[in-house]
């Protein structure tokens, strides 16, 4: 198109600003001296001083990152083998009912999905004595089960775009389907091991209505102590805790999305070497 | 992997370049065992039993509970307490009890409110995407996707302190519209917080990113040369757009419409933190009847009834997820 659409970039530009002026005054409002959280009364940075001598909000969130490191590796490794048989293996028993139960969960309110999980884990307790009291576990459990989805999807696409035929030949080359399995269809996919593992952490990191309903008395991840405080209003400490949170994530989602960039440019490199050696 | 040391006898790296016969492996009884069924049994079998334990069995268990009595024991539910082995009185309150139905209709209600104002947002804004150069639209696109990736709560949050009676953006609005209307219908600041008004402005913030990144992919894979022919038989560009693009986005609008509807239906943080606490949306009824008001089999009989009102939008959007993912298979 030669004209420039400018309906349609300042729609983009008006969209833009509407997803960030919020964030970046809750951001600019971290810095306010006031203790009014919303009326600017001078520069200071006393909220983040305060946030760090708070044992209540650094015990919260190391409790997070935990549950989060593993749910995030117990996920990705359920999702990957649940991506691999959906995409790869064409019949087995109970396809139907494995790809509509990796569907499911994606389009599930999330206060059904806590209601049912914490049902759940009530009745086990009572039946077999296990989960005994609800804590990490269930809250690790549960953000398993949310996840795996998401890595399931994020896998199964990515095998469901790659070429069969690379791994049809070391098949027909006396390969066994585990061989095939670890010498080509996993490296095909690690970039989407990566960002599903990612974005399995950032969903357990974040989990707020699930985890409000499976988690136990002292066990606080950091979303719920904020939903607790957020509740009662807004407050410049809540601001500063805020401002790292966002800026954390975003240094964290742009160093995956730099690996995962090279890693597909690298990627596509060897494959345009490797078709000009052949030519 | 069990077994995976045992097996080649060629040493582990070199196996897939073999020249050996085409006629399958003929190594160790362990190699052929697993070869022969263990490794797809394993990978299939381990996703499926945690999605049975830990998805299927909890939600079979909340279908049932919607047919137990409410009883003063714990857990507080029994099962054929009346003789007959289903009791429908949660049922029979759902439909006599107005808050129910009434949460069920206002929080359908701003779900298809929230999901079209998210739909006349994000459609340019997906447009314009696809028409930027590659550089500019990658940096664009990461700007639309970054919020997505931060806390949800957060964002919440953010609007919290600019809806507040104090906050600049308040009084901004409020000297905009004192502006506009005659001087003795003038406000001292809008009441934003705990309205209707609040809930679908932070829904369609929070979910926009949900809608335009379906809809970019739909409209990033189009053929441009359509656009270009129409136009070279004297359309002009709204009907190019009207002729041409709208009726091939249908995919996308479904998609990324149902990825708003489903969640914002069942939203418990956005209405819980925001919202008119007289006015309360289907999550937060369910969650009260369950940790309030302790009766378990209201409870799951309104989940149930929920699950009921989207099950129409949920076997279409994976009917069409279903569709796309074959077309992407059998695309060359």
């Amino acid at each position: 198109m030669n004209r420039r659409p400018t309906f349609l970039l300042s729609c983009l530009m008006f969209g833009i600003a509407f997803l960030y002026v919020p964030i970046l005054s809750m951001i600019v409002f971290s810095f306010n001296n006031a203790r009014l959280a919303t009326v600017w009364g001078g520069f200071s940075t006393k909220w983040y001083g305060k946030l760090f001598q708070n044992d209540q909000v650094l015990e919260a969130a190391f409790l997070s990152l935990r549950v989060a490191l593993v749910s995030a590796t117990v996920a990705t490794i359920l999702g990957t083998c649940a991506g691999i048989a959906l995409a790869r293996l064409r019949r087995f028993r109970g396809r139907t009912l494995l790809s509509g139960m990796v569907t499911a969960p994606l389009i599930m309110p999330d206060v059904i999905t806590g209601i049912s999980l914490l049902i759940f884990f009530i009745l086990l307790g009572s039946w077999i004595g296990w989960p005994a009291e609800r804590g990490f576990t269930t809250v690790a459990l549960a953000h398993i089960t949310i996840s795996v989805t998401y890595v399931t999807t994020i896998i199964q696409s990515r095998l469901s775009q790659s070429d069969l035929s690379v791994e049809e030949a070391a098949m027909d080359l006396g390969s066994r389907p585990w061989q095939v399995l670890r010498d080509i269809t996993l490296p095909i996919i690690s970039p989407a091991i990566l960002s599903g593992w990612l974005l399995a952490f950032t969903i357990s990191l974040d989990e707020v209505v699930v985890t409000s309903f499976v988690t136990g008395p002292g066990t606080t991840t950091l979303p719920i102590l904020i939903w607790s405080k957020v509740k009662l209003g807004v407050t410049p400490d809540i601001n500063a805790l805020a401002t790292i949170i966002v800026a954390v994530v975003t240094v964290g989602v742009l160093i995956g999305w730099a690996i995962l960039t090279r890693s597909d440019r690298r990627r596509r490199r060897d494959m345009r070497l490797a078709e000009q050696s052949n030519a | 992997m069990p077994g995976s040391d045992l097996a080649p006898p060629s040493g582990p790296t070199d196996s897939p370049r073999q020249d050996g016969p085409r006629e399958g492996p003929h190594e160790g009884p362990v190699a052929r065992w697993f070869n022969r069924r263990g490794w797809s049994d394993l990978i299939t079998g381990i996703p499926f039993f945690w999605l049975f334990f830990f998805f299927l069995i909890p939600f079979v268990i909340v279908v049932a509970m919607s047919f137990a009595t409410r009883s003063p024991t714990s857990p507080p539910f029994s099962f054929g307490l009346d003789g007959g082995l289903l009791d429908f009185r949660s049922y029979a309150r759902l439909f006599s009890d107005q808050l129910y139905i009434r949460a069920l209709g206002i929080s359908l209600w701003m779900a298809a409110l929230s999901t079209v104002l998210c739909l006349l947002i994000g459609y340019p804004m997906a447009l314009a995407l696809t028409r930027l150069s590659p550089s500019v639209r990658t940096i664009m696109l990461m700007l639309v996707i970054l919020p997505f990736w931060t806390s949800f709560l957060l964002r919440v949050y953010a609007w919290m302190g600019l809806m507040g009676t104090n906050s600049w953006f308040n009084r901004g609005l409020t000297a905009l519209y004192n502006m506009v209307v005659p001087a003795d219908w003038a406000l001292r600041s809008i009441q934003m917080m705990n309205t209707n008004f609040a809930v679908v402005v932070v829904m369609v913030y929070s979910y926009l990113p949900f809608m335009v990144l379906p809809l970019y992919a739909n409209l990033e894979r189009l053929d441009m040369t359509l656009n270009e022919a129409a136009e070279d038989l004297g359309s002009r560009p709204w009907q190019v757009f009207r002729d041409v693009t709208l009726p091939l986005s249908i995919p996308g609008i479904i998609a990324g419409g149902l990825l708003v509807f489903i969640p914002v239906s069942g939203e418990l943080v956005v209405p819980g933190l925001v919202g008119n606490p007289s006015n309360p949306m289907i999550g937060r009824v369910i969650s009260d009847e369950f940790a309030s008001a302790r009766d378990w089999p209201m409870a799951a009989t309104v989940a149930v009834a929920l699950l009921v009102l989207l099950v129409g939008p949920m076997m279409a959007y994976s009917h069409f997820e279903n569709r796309a993912q074959t077309r992407r298979e059998e695309a060359p």
